[in-house]
């Protein structure tokens, strides 16, 4: 049965375009009948290496990635005479999967990142609660934990979209303020419901143990559903950059509300109007007026291979691959177009597809070698699909900044040469 | 012997439950004292009710500000390297978003002042001094006089010119 399936595919996976400008049935390559293009055969004998003769090194106490992979790296910038307060970014064109390794994962920080000592470190929680408690680390280690795989996206990604005219970097430069990890820790919920939450309470200060104390107002109710106190990153410890030794995490949430090197929690009847969500992580739009409390990411996706920076060698059969997230939810579906959003088709999710979480999307292309538009749509779970970028502006204006999710295009040129490109 | 106690604790803890108590729960944190909690809770809400004694006048702050901010925010506050704290407009093109143009609450300025600045040395700042700063900031941008003292009553009094210049976000709205 399957093989002749596979048969029938091979033979006839030309007839299968599901797009404009190349695009095939997106279960050719489930169905192993695509042929990459044939490389012409050396009839040279195969070398055996240097490495296959000798043995190999031995064992480092924290393994990292091979020398040859120096590239796969974090760009950073960070404001005029500091160091560290900015955001280093995840070079997404290179990597796969829907994992963020932890040494790549995006950082953005308010004042560098602080050298907390584990042992001297307090968690308080206080406010309108019946009995205000201090937990040690070594004490939250004891607590039932969980996990929850998501996504942490900066509510300034994708920024330099609201410019004139298509910045031009990598996907890394565009939209690395973009992760996903495995996060595990304690439940918020136990903990408030530990120090006795006072009806009147319906908001919650989260602030950090660094220089810049970052701070920020949560509704009540996000922490009593999904919140944890993060203690571990992909199965270690939380890493500096990423809030060591604990952190906020609100699934789906703005970046910088999952408060890194968190020591406070205080619960309120209102939102405290810190510095952040007020005069920074607010959208000012057309009519003067600035959204605010602008809490989970919408609905995004982006195409990383192949991207501005991948150059493609010559015509033939190419996998497009990317990623697709929601805040709200699980994305639904995933749609490519390689005639800049005259025609779409649906391509595959790699499962697991999680709700807040990165999900990784494939679709099957055969570049003819001439010019091609490359752009990506997501559907989440609730309806919700993704806009164009002129439509986003449209209804926004040019100074909204923050929580940009329009369609990103990336132009093919006959070289290969892959640019950013206003579509 | 130990089974049978075993189910004496989970029946009552069942009955616990069902009177609403709490679930299980290792309960392995330490009861604070007004005193512990006091010097970290700095956060400032606009009502200014955790806002603690002291004042200061833009007279008094000035000095302060030309020694440890202006480096930073430009003389007087108008900016460069770092974020411009004086004047601005939000419909210039591209807005310039500042204290004055627009934060909506002064308590937000007490609140950052004293956790975050001066950036080299955030929290080194006396209540005085930080009240003196804030109300410096805000004569700059003509909300408050030259001599108008701002203090745990006044600054929350102090109306922003941009306070109503912000929605709550709705999804699809």
């Amino acid at each position: 049965m399957r093989r002749s399936r596979r048969q029938n595919i091979g033979q006839d996976i030309g007839s299968w375009p599901v797009a404009g400008n190349g695009l095939l049935d997106r279960r050719i390559f489930l169905a192993g009948g695509a042929a990459l293009a044939a490389a012409s055969a050396q009839a040279e004998p195969l070398e055996v290496a240097s490495w296959s003769k000798a043995p190999g090194t031995g064992f480092p106490p924290y393994g990292q990635p091979s020398r040859f992979e120096s590239k796969t790296a974090r760009i950073f910038a960070s404001a005029p005479g500091t160091t560290g307060t900015g955001a280093a970014r995840t070079p997404l064109h290179l990597l796969d999967g829907m994992i963020t390794p932890n040494g790549l994962h995006f950082e953005r920080s308010h004042s560098g990142v602080p050298d907390i000592d584990p042992d001297a470190h307090k968690l308080l929680i206080h406010g309108l609660v019946k009995r205000p408690l201090i937990f040690t680390l070594e004490a939250l280690a004891r607590y039932p934990m969980e996990s929850r795989i998501t996504f942490l996206e900066c509510a300034g990604n994708g920024q330099l979209l609201n410019a004139r005219d298509p910045a031009q970097t990598t996907v890394q430069g565009l939209q690395g303020l973009l992760s996903c990890a495995e996060w595990t820790g304690v439940r918020l919920a136990v903990l408030l419901e530990e120090a006795g939450v006072d009806p009147r309470a319906t908001w919650l200060l989260a602030e950090g143990a660094d220089a810049a104390g970052m701070s920020r107002s949560v509704p009540l109710a996000k922490a009593m559903d999904d919140a944890l106190i993060a203690l571990y990153q992909n199965g270690e410890r939380v890493r500096p950059s990423n809030g060591f030794p604990m952190r906020l995490l609100l699934p789906g949430f703005e970046g910088n509300m999952n408060v890194k090197w968190l020591r406070r929690i205080k619960l309120t009847d209102g939102p405290t109007m810190t510095k952040d969500e007020t005069s920074k992580y607010t959208i000012l739009e057309r009519d003067g007026k600035a959204l605010q409390f602008v809490f989970p990411m919408e609905a995004k996706s982006l195409i990383t291979r192949p991207s501005p920076g991948l150059t493609m060698k010559g015509p033939g059969l190419y996998e497009i691959s990317g990623l697709a997230w929601s805040g709200y939810g699980k994305v639904a579906k995933v749609e490519v177009s390689a005639d800049g959003g005259k025609s779409f088709a649906e391509a595959a999710l790699s499962a697991p597809v999680l709700s807040r979480a990165l999900t990784r999307f494939r679709m099957p292309w055969r570049w003819d070698g001439g010019p091609a538009v490359l752009q990506s749509r997501t559907t989440d779970e609730t309806g919700y699909v993704q806009p164009t970028r002129s439509e986003l502006l449209a209804r926004r204006g040019p100074s909204g900044l923050f929580h940009f999710n329009g369609i990103m295009s990336w132009s093919v040129a006959p070289s290969g040469e892959l640019k950013h490109a206003y579509a | 012997m130990r089974m049978r106690e075993a189910l004496v604790i989970a029946a009552a803890a069942l009955t616990l439950g069902c009177a609403g108590a709490r679930a299980e729960s290792p309960d392995l944190g330490r009861v604070a004292t007004p005193d512990e909690i006091a010097a970290w809770d700095i956060s400032i809400d606009p009502s200014g009710a955790t806002l603690p004694a002291g004042s200061g006048t833009a007279r008094a702050g000035a000095a302060i500000f030309a020694a440890k901010c202006a480096g930073c925010h430009g003389e007087a506050g108008g900016g460069k390297p770092n974020d411009q704290l004086v004047g601005g407009s939000l419909t210039a093109t591209p807005p310039v978003k500042t204290v004055g143009s627009y934060w909506p609450y002064a308590t937000t300025l007490f609140d950052y002042i004293r956790r975050a600045m001066p950036f080299p040395e955030s929290k080194s700042l006396t209540d005085e001094e930080v009240y003196a700063l804030a109300a410096y900031v805000l004569a700059q941008n003509k909300i408050i006089g030259e001599d108008d003292v701002m203090d745990a009553k006044t600054l929350p009094q102090v109306k922003m010119p941009n306070r109503d210049g912000f929605v709550r976000f709705e999804r699809g709205k």
